[in-house]
């Protein structure tokens, strides 16, 4: 019981904090009269939505004018002609140049540019920074929360493994909430999707997935300002397994499909016309499968995190009695419905990795699986 | 999509993932494996048990049957023995009556032949004796009369007067 209390209190004290931090940043407009509250605002949005150099939980100013950030800088590893490795502190958040080996590197708009040595940024007609990028391989806030719930996922998972050992098959604690949990994903997600023979080899991939997407979506809920999920790279790379783990694990019988699907229903001389079209579009959904997978789960999380953050901020451009407290409703009731979504997104890509999976590893009965596609889209 | 390939970060991509990669290998191997492991033998536990509790049961049912089958039995062959043994008594007492009354009726008749040659015999004694006795009083009798001649000769007189009557 105290437990919770306590980190209830500590959560919103950190959520008062950051969003003091956003009043702080409104003080700030009077030093820059050209930017106004709600430019702040989409900046700011903007910047949370990237992945960030700097672990910072929030900032404020100072009344000396100083912005304070308060957090830890991370790592910076580049691949620039070499290897350079050095800490985040040295852009002091993209105020200053860092300077490693005789060379300049500018942080702007969370990307790492080489620069001169007076850090000149030259831009496209587009407004497109030009100078050259080193090939960033830093441990970014978003791969420390990789690390973190990564780390929470072995913590949570070997122990409800060991659970059944100490406990003659029974799980205890958090393995109570966890286990229907992964025999749902086992009994709703897999067997019917990939079939009672073979849904065995998928389920850790399932597993791993299901939980890294959920916790990660669910710690972007947190006042912390982590955007995991809501970022195109994370989203690549989970969408590229399911792609490769679906076309290794191939049957022949789905490689026919590929490039026979009508099968011996006609003669092959009337099958010619057809497939001119029909097998690249069949080729085409290999990789449409997978691509709306990283598109459907990145755009959600970006939508939901702007929503969310566009609400919190209209808190601070109404500043009445009647906008401020409807939009904090409001933000509350999105807030509530983003658990919902964390949770959703997170299953919708494991069910769709199980039925990808399902079509590629299946065996027989063509004519039955397509019906369940159809079923299914 | 020009702000999504803006967007990307290779460096990102590639730490995700050799990350995830490393996760999955380390959770397939000391969480999954395990916990699908343990939830597929209790499983199997409870399929094996439901199994032997049907089994007892039928076994229990067939137990049930036989009993009762045992005991229908028992009771029709008490119900035979029980005829039968009333079958037995009641030709048994038959019998014996039919034998007592048989015996009876000899020992009658028996009786009934030794009362006659008794009587018979008693009757030819008592003649006898009445015979003896008969003669004795006669004998007195004459005697007595005979005892003077008077008297004696009144007898052949009385005699004589008798036979004229004749």
């Amino acid at each position: 019981m105290r437990k919770p209390f306590l980190l209830k209190i500590l959560l919103a004290a950190v959520l008062l904090l950051s969003n003091s931090s956003f009043a702080n940043v409104k003080e700030d407009t009077s030093d820059e009269p050209k930017k106004d509250l709600k430019t702040e605002i989409k900046e700011y949005i903007n910047h949370h939505l990237q992945d960030s150099h700097d672990f910072s939980l929030f900032s404020y100013t100072n009344d000396t004018g100083e912005h304070v950030y308060i957090g830890s800088s991370l790592p910076v590893i580049l691949w620039d002609n070499g290897l350079k490795v050095f800490s985040s502190s040295k852009f002091h958040h993209g105020e200053t140049l860092a300077e490693v080996d005789g060379n300049y590197y500018k942080l702007y708009h969370s990307k790492i540019y080489k620069t001169n040595a007076e850090g000149a940024i030259n831009y496209d007609e587009d407004h497109h920074p030009t100078n050259t990028k080193p090939i960033d391989f830093s441990i970014t806030k978003n791969v420390v929360m990789i690390i973190v719930t990564g780390l929470l996922m072995l913590w949570l998972f070997t122990s409800l493994a060991r659970s059944y050992t100490k406990n003659n098959g029974v799980p205890t604690g958090m393995g109570r909430f966890f286990e229907p949990i992964v025999l749902y994903i086992r009994d709703d997600i897999a067997r019917p999707n990939i079939g009672e023979k073979r849904y065995r080899k998928y389920m850790p991939f399932l597993l791993t997935i299901f939980f890294f997407i959920w916790f990660l979506n669910m710690f972007g809920l947190t006042p912390l300002g982590i955007n995991v999920t809501g970022n195109i790279a994370i989203t690549f790379s989970l969408a590229i397994m399911t792609f490769f783990i679906t076309n290794l694990t191939g049957t022949k019988d789905y490689w026919m499909h590929q490039f026979n699907p009508l099968g011996d229903s006609m003669p092959w001389y009337a099958k010619i016309p057809l497939y001119i079209i029909l097998v690249p579009i069949e080729m085409l959904g290999l990789f449409i499968k997978p691509f709306s997978l990283l598109i459907r789960l990145y755009a959600n999380m970006q939508a939901g995190h702007i929503v969310l953050m566009s609400l919190i901020g209209l808190m601070f451009i109404f500043k009445s009695w009647l906008g401020s407290p409807l939009s904090f409703a409001l933000a509350f009731a999105i807030s509530l419905i983003e658990i919902l979504v964390a949770l959703l997104q997170a299953y919708i890509f494991t069910m769709l990795s199980a039925l990808y999976f399902g079509f590629a590893s299946e065996e027989h009965e063509h004519e039955h699986e397509e019906d369940a596609e159809l079923a299914h889209s | 999509m020009e702000k999504l390939i803006n967007e990307f970060s290779i460096g990102l991509f590639f730490w995700q993932t050799l990350l995830f990669g490393l996760l999955l290998f380390l959770l397939w191997k000391f969480a999954w494996k395990p916990i699908l492991n343990a939830v597929n033998d209790r499983e199997d536990g409870i399929k094996d048990a439901l199994a032997a509790a049907e089994n007892a049961k039928k076994e229990m049912q067939n137990v049930t049957a036989d009993s009762e089958k045992l005991l229908k039995e028992a009771r029709a062959e008490r119900e035979s023995l029980l005829k039968e043994a009333r079958g037995i008594k009641d030709k048994l007492i038959a019998e014996s009556k039919e034998q007592a009354k048989v015996e009876g009726d000899k020992m009658i008749k028996q009786a009934q032949a030794t009362i006659e040659s008794e009587k018979k015999a008693a009757v030819a004694d008592i003649k006898n004796q009445v015979a003896e006795l008969s003669v004795d009083i006669a004998e007195k009798v004459i005697k007595e009369q005979l005892s003077n001649k008077d008297k004696q000769l009144k007898l052949v007189d009385d005699m004589l007067g008798d036979i004229k009557l004749n």
